[in-house]
């Protein structure tokens, strides 16, 4: 009972409360953790709702993050560029070097941050370029030219570093912590750059939503269509390279990674419509940057990145196991359902079939007789358990009663399903025949991969498709052969 | 400037990690798996930490098998993500990563209050300490990391040799092996454990600048060159010498020609080995850009106006 309800909450699409389920779980955690510490609930809860001064800035500035690079992330997910942001991270680095001694050159002091970003994007957005040029005019494929781009780059930039820091007069000592910074040290001209880029980031990408979506799915419809798929792609690819090069300076360089990815591979669990996906991604990477800023705000000395990260990892195990469109469980539930439904199916059909041959004279009705298990062995290639199996559930079904020692019959309702069953199967048959030009002898497999999903409007159409049939009620008689127990069994050589 | 036995050390060890490196990475790039390499470099700090945490001692024997174990692990999870999943590999490597790196920064910062763990140091050797670390052997003075890459590469040597066939099956059609009675499944993972131990066993004597290019861009510029595995091979594992023997080069002159002290060898290899990649996607017999554009060119402009 209790599976069955758990399974209408997954498949039903009730997302929402599952979540919102998540969300008190995760904030009676941070309960629980902070009265360990010695803190009461009200500090957790001030935490969390940003009336703590300290915590306020960080918990503000990486839940941005989260969401503009949840939604980013769902359009690199799809274009299976998911690991862009590992490449565009690192070629940042000789970015930073380059602009370090370009302000040197000019007589300006090297450590201006603006500045240095601004190399970082620079060497970003070349790195970038180069995927997209490698991709597109080689055989290597993206993730191999994402590689070559991070590999050659990240060298170029310790090794540029390295030169940097013997430069006379130059002061390049941290030059890295300074640059691929923690959320421990944000300040509030950081928090406004990242509220800048992160809104706009989210507003672009709700306004080229549709251009957007079609370069994800079909890339050469798009261009067949006449739309500049390169200057889109290079749109997108910007947003993520302005997003990525302020999440490294605030939050750090895997927290960043983290963020392109984790949200937007969770959200996939939950729907198969890419405006739902956006919004899943950018609500799931706000939620793991607040929830997680929050925990580590509680923790003096847990690093703020990796616990969002684990935040972010524990809300993308959830999808994974409960997503209602992909989720592991949801679609195994599916499966059993689906295989359930065909076992019924042909047992329901294989029992109408025995009774059909226990009646030679064809015109009268049908009776309901007690058959015997062993008929329904010898009558499919059934193992003795798998057919106790399928009794069980019938009988759990009521479709099913005991008539006697080794014997079972229909009931009522297990009665007329049998025969819609069996009319559903015959009526495909006949179709296949006429239609598709199959043996009668060949039919019966062909016929039986499709009968399961036929619904009612397919059925009806098959009815009038086949009108002239002597009746469009009764359950046609089978085009061929079925080989009955107590026959002789040569005769089952007509059916394979 | 000149040339000592200190220089040719050097040029030894990272070439030999690039030969290394460049074997396994060969069959990565076919499978689509090339960004393994950065992502097990990251993914090794829990099994560094934990390794610490249970053995109390800093030995390398011990942190070895941690970082090998949770790189294996790396491949694992990514290959369940993508099978049970449905996830799209490379965002299930990028998934497995971030998740194991934030796990080992934790723990690190947990037990940070009774010994001092720095990641960077215990991580990444780093290529010019390594040279001056030696040992004798046979009355030769040998740097103590050729012994252990020139290990790790024979052992890559062996396995790529004696299951060159599975592995070349398994890379361009998995269900055919299997078809043939080879399970790719154990050859996967095989490659796995060989691309852990080597990716971790050159972290600790180099650093992982080179791992992350020698997987990666050899392999690459090789396969620019030739359509056939046994070449593409060999020409990576050349290609990857001479990366290491260019960036010593460049290690050498562009610190003399800027006036400036020194600069970092493994980086100049990584910039020697993108060097050699853009030579042969510009001018590639078959793939290269030049190649291309001279096949667009109209056979002879006196026929196409005829044509016309």
């Amino acid at each position: 009972m209790l599976r069955i309800a758990c399974a209408m909450l997954v498949v039903r699409g009730m997302s929402p409360f599952l979540l919102g389920l998540l969300l008190s779980v995760l904030a009676a955690g941070a309960a629980a953790a902070g009265q360990k510490e010695g803190q009461d609930a009200s500090y957790v809860w001030k935490v969390l709702t940003l009336q703590s001064h300290n915590a306020r800035l960080v918990i503000l500035s990486t839940t941005l993050l989260g969401g503009a690079s949840g939604m980013l992330g769902t359009f690199l997910l799809l274009r299976r560029r998911s690991l862009l942001g590992d490449a565009l991270s690192h070629a940042t680095y000789p970015g930073v070097g380059l602009a370090f001694v370009v302000m040197l050159l000019l007589g300006g002091e090297g450590k201006w941050l603006p500045g240095l970003l601004l190399g970082a994007a620079c060497t970003g957005v070349i790195g970038v370029l180069l995927v997209l040029a490698i991709r597109n005019t080689t055989r290597i494929k993206d993730d191999a030219a994402m590689g070559i781009v991070l590999g050659v780059f990240f060298g170029v930039g310790v090794a540029l570093m390295k030169l940097v820091s013997d430069l006379p007069g130059a002061d390049a000592a941290g030059l890295n912590d300074f640059i691929y910074g923690s959320a421990a040290s944000l300040v509030f001209a950081d928090f406004l750059l990242i509220l800048g880029i992160t809104v706009v980031a989210g507003l672009l990408s709700v306004l080229l939503l549709k251009e957007f979506t079609l370069l994800c799915f079909d890339e050469s419809f798009a261009a067949s269509q006449g739309w500049p798929t390169l200057a889109l792609d290079l749109a997108m690819l910007g947003l993520v390279t302005a997003v990525t090069v302020v999440g490294l300076q605030a939050v750090g360089l895997v927290l960043i990674i983290a963020f392109l990815i984790i949200p937007a591979t969770a959200a996939r669990f939950w729907t198969h419509d890419l405006r739902r996906m956006l919004w899943l991604a950018a609500l799931l990477g706000g939620l793991s940057g607040w929830v997680g800023a929050g925990l580590s705000a509680l923790f003096a000395d847990l690093p703020t990145g990796a616990v969002i990260v684990l935040v972010a990892a524990f809300l993308f195990l959830v999808s994974l196991l409960a997503g209602s469109a992909r989720g592991v469980v949801p679609r195994a539930l599916r499966q059993g359902r689906l295989q359930r439904k065909v076992g019924r199916q042909h047992l329901l059909r294989a029992i109408y079939e025995i009774l059909e041959g226990q009646h030679p004279d064809v015109s009268a009705p049908i009776r309901n007789l007690p058959i015997a298990q062993d008929a329904l062995l010898a009558h499919r290639s059934w193992s003795l358990p798998q057919v106790s199996r399928l009794l069980r559930t019938a009988r759990s079904e009521d479709h099913l009663e005991e008539a006697g020692k080794g014997k079972v019959r229909l009931s009522e309702a297990g009665f007329g399903e049998a025969a819609r069953v069996t009319r559903n199967h015959r009526l495909w048959e006949l179709y296949l025949i006429r239609y598709a030009d199959i043996a009668p002898s060949h039919v019966d497999r062909d016929a039986d991969l499709v009968e399961h999903v036929l619904d009612a409007e397919v059925v009806h159409q098959l009815e009038s498709e086949l009108r002239d049939r002597r009746s469009s009620l009764e359950v046609p008689p089978s085009p061929h052969f079925i080989n009955q127990p107590g026959e002789a069994l040569d005769h089952g050589k007509a059916e394979p | 400037m000149n040339w000592d036995s200190y220089d040719t050390w050097t040029t030894v060890i990272g070439a030999l990690c690039a030969v290394s490196c460049a074997l396994p990475g060969c069959f990565l790039l076919l499978r689509g798996m090339s960004m393994m390499g950065d992502a097990i470099s990251h993914a090794v700090l829990p099994g560094l930490a934990l390794a610490f945490l249970v053995t109390q001692s800093r030995t390398s024997v011990a942190m070895f098998v941690g970082a090998a174990l949770v790189g294996l692990m790396t491949a694992v999870f990514t290959q369940w993500l993508s099978r049970f999943g449905k996830v799209d590999r490379g965002a299930a490597m990028g998934i497995v990563f971030t998740t194991l790196f934030a796990i080992g920064l934790i723990l690190i910062r947990q037990s940070a209050h009774f010994v001092d763990l720095d990641p960077g140091c215990v991580l990444y050797g780093s290529l010019e300490v390594s040279v001056l670390d030696s040992v004798v052997v046979g009355g030769l003075e040998l740097p103590r990391a050729v012994l252990t890459i020139g290990a790790v590469m024979t052992v890559n040597f062996l396995f790529i040799t004696f299951l060159f066939k599975e592995l070349r099956i398994c890379s361009f059609d998995p269900e055919l092996a299997t078809t043939l009675g080879i399970n790719a499944n154990v050859v996967h993972y095989l490659l796995m454990v060989v691309v852990a131990v080597t990716v971790v066993a050159a972290f600790e004597a180099v650093g992982s600048i080179i791992v992350i290019s020698m997987l990666i861009v050899p392999p690459a510029t090789a396969f620019l060159l030739t359509n056939s595995l046994p070449v593409m091979l060999v020409l990576s594992a050349a290609l990857g010498v001479a990366a290491a023997f260019l960036g010593h080069l460049g290690a050498l002159t562009v610190p003399v020609l800027l006036d400036v002290r020194g600069t970092v060898t493994s980086g100049m290899m990584a910039a020697a080995a993108g060097m050699l990649f853009v030579v042969a996607w510009m001018f590639s017999p078959r793939e290269g850009l030049l190649v291309r554009r001279l096949q667009k060119l109209p056979i002879s402009t006196g026929g196409s106006s005829a044509m016309d």
